[in-house]
């Protein structure tokens, strides 16, 4: 017989113990902190955050406040008459309706994809999990939502809601949930990719033999295994929603002026490219700003989460 | 060593094949065929046999991690196939698994720690701190540092990881445990480590095992006794040294002498038995004797009848005509010097 393994390691004084064992800890921020450009993307969208949170503080003007001294029916230039960023073609400054504008594109956008990857996620993991007419159920309902064009439907549905709730335009949340619904498809997809592969898998199995309920297994064994798809999903999505609530506005739909929005800023901005191309300009290069930003982090989020990484 | 912890009686599980446009049954994997055994408390029930000869398939279904077309699996005398899920929640206490692969059974994005608490906390046998250092005192028993708790399974050894899946499985305090080729994926200088810690625990825990294993030298080491699977079908069980000192059923024989033995100059004068072709398909399995197809004894009988298990003293069981129609004694096979190895 060949030695026997000692059950009982050499004690060692429990305070180094300890203190290993904390330093293990929190290792998910550490290889975080590694990546330069996550690092950079979230202290860029933290500070949009923080704009848009207290936009009512920090900007010079009134968002919708015209400035009827100075204009003379077009859009006045970055840096005249204490514009920073100059005026719309209303002469409204567009610094201050950039930063109201943060508020409602970031919330649109984040909420948007919430709903999207929650809804997503959900029927996704039923479907690769429990396969047969489960899967079968949901990944025909998926085709359907896919093959319907987005944006007409976008714009029945916006105009049923608006005619039964007797409003021209549409409250901010209906339209977060009319886009969140109609965009869980590409998540569905993908999750329940996963799982088919990650169900066969034998920790799912070895899950099952302690006892694991279905849930469990579920959400807490094979969700963190198919997280970097969904997350690399939801930060392309953000860009998606905030485009596609500019389309919405620019048909009229979506966010009402004189609320100011980056979709519908870049919208009015149009009709003056030619001489006023700033106004197009900034509002498309926050949406830019921001939407890198988010992908950044996405990617760092994704390795950080990956204990294969460290 | 008396009462059965574990009985199995004609346990059976087909796998079905289906095909074409509409899916139709075409056919069934015959992945076990009619298995009896039982368990003995505190002893190990060695399992073995070739690739594809049903062995973790009965492991699995005595766990009902798959379903059993048909049979019984008794545990303490409770039929485990007709239990219901709370029930079956419950069993989860008593018996557990230790896998083949320790890179595929222990999840990726969970640390060590997580992983051997998960069944305590499922369980609710503790939390929160009680939990932690219960987790902590089991990282100890199998050997590894209470700190590892906080790394995840890449970070260690096939040896470590193996270890890990030990003690999740004693999280529990189980009273059975299946081991899975517990042993094959690793090494062989950590197989060692890892099977007399199966046995330390043993004797410290009072456990019963089932050792599914296709390595015939360490399931000498381990078992109690030894069941010899062939094709979905258990050929001979007796005890360890019966079987391997007078093995009855040619297939024993066959598996038997093809044990190398680690020594140059006996190794070249060994005998070995060598079975002609592969093992059958088990989606249409031979009729008669499963082992007709290959065995060097075979006549008529075999090709129809299908034997079955006889006791020929001692416990030793084997199913083989040819054996018992010479009143038990041990067939005699003409063996083969192998060819000289280059």
């Amino acid at each position: 017989m060949a030695a026997t393994v000692p059950l009982q390691q050499t004690p060692e004084p429990d305070a180094q113990l300890q203190a290993e064992f904390e330093r293990e800890r929190h290792a998910t921020w550490k290889r975080f902190k590694r990546h330069k450009l996550a690092i950079a993307g979230s202290a860029v969208l933290i500070c949009i955050v923080l704009v848009a949170i207290f936009a009512p503080f920090l900007s010079p003007w009134n968002p919708n406040f015209i400035d009827q001294a100075h204009w003379n029916g077009y859009p006045l230039a970055p840096g005249t008459y204490g514009h920073f960023l100059g005026s719309d073609e209303n002469g409204r400054d567009l610094f201050a309706r950039l930063m109201f504008g943060a508020r409602i594109s970031l919330t649109v956008g984040i909420f948007a994809v919430l709903i999207e990857v929650v809804v997503g996620t959900f029927l996704g993991a039923l479907a690769g999990y429990y396969g047969k007419w489960v899967d079968y159920v949901i990944m025909r309902a998926t085709d359907v939502f896919l093959s319907i064009p987005l944006l007409p439907l976008l714009l029945v549905l916006t105009a049923i809601v608006a005619a039964s709730s007797n409003k021209a335009a549409l409250s901010f949340g209906v339209i977060v949930i009319i886009i969140g619904g109609l965009g869980w498809m590409p998540v569905t997809r993908l999750v329940r990719a996963s799982y088919l592969s990650l169900r066969e898998k034998e920790f799912a199995e070895a899950a099952r033999a302690i006892g694991g309920s279905d849930g469990r297994i579920m959400f807490r064994h094979l969700l963190p295994n198919a997280v970097a798809p969904i997350i690399v999903q939801a930060t392309l999505d953000v860009a998606n929603v905030i485009i596609l609530e500019s389309a919405l506005s620019f048909l009229g739909f979506g966010i009402q002026p004189p609320t100011a929005s980056w979709g519908n800023m870049l919208a009015n901005a149009e009709y003056n490219m030619a001489i006023a191309p700033w106004a197009a300009i900034f509002p498309g290069l926050a949406i830019l700003v921001t939407v890198l930003s988010i992908n950044y982090m996405g990617d760092g989020l994704r390795d950080a989460l990956d204990p294969n990484m460290r | 060593m008396s009462e059965n912890l574990i009985e199995v009686s004609h346990l059976k599980k087909y796998f079905p094949i289906h095909a074409g446009l509409f899916s139709r049954h075409v056919g069934d994997v015959k992945a076990v065929e009619d298995v009896s055994f039982t368990i003995r408390k505190g002893e190990t029930l060695g399992l073995v046999g070739e690739s594809g000869s049903g062995k973790t398939t009965t492991g699995r279904l005595l766990l009902r991690l798959i379903e059993a077309t048909a049979g019984e699996v008794k545990f303490e005398g409770n039929d485990v196939l007709k239990m219901s899920r709370t029930e079956l929640r419950r069993l989860r206490k008593e018996m557990q698994i230790i896998f083949q692969d320790p890179y595929a059974s222990l999840n990726p994005r969970m640390t060590v720690g997580d992983i051997i608490g998960e069944p305590l906390a499922i369980h609710k046998l503790a939390s929160g701190k009680e939990l932690e250092r219960r987790v902590q005192e089991l990282l100890r028993l199998v050997g590894l540092q209470p700190y590892h708790a906080n790394r995840y399974p890449h970070e260690f050894s096939g040896g470590q990881r193996q270890r890990v899946g030990v003690a999740r499985a004693l999280a529990v305090d189980p009273k059975f445990i299946v081991a899975d080729e517990p042993v094959s994926a690793l090494d062989v200088s950590i197989q060692a480590q890892v099977v007399n810690l199966l046995q330390d625990l043993q004797q410290q825990l009072g456990l019963t095992y089932l050792f599914i294993a296709h390595d015939l030298s360490v399931v000498r080491h381990i078992s109690t006794r030894v069941a010899v699977m062939y094709l979905g079908n258990i050929v001979e069980i007796a005890d360890r040294d019966e079987l391997y000192d007078r093995p009855l059923h040619p297939y024993t024989q066959a598996l038997l002498s093809a044990i190398p033995i680690p020594d140059p100059d006996l190794e070249a004068r060994r005998k070995r038995i060598i079975l002609t072709g592969d093992i059958p398909s088990p989606v249409n399995p031979p009729s008669g004797c499963r082992f007709h197809t290959r065995c060097p004894i075979a006549f008529d009988r075999c090709r129809v009848e299908v034997p079955q298990l006889k006791d020929y003293g001692n416990g030793h069981f084997a199913a083989c005509h040819w054996v018992e129609e010479h009143g038990g004694q041990q067939p005699v096979i003409d063996q083969a010097t192998p060819a000289a190895t280059p």
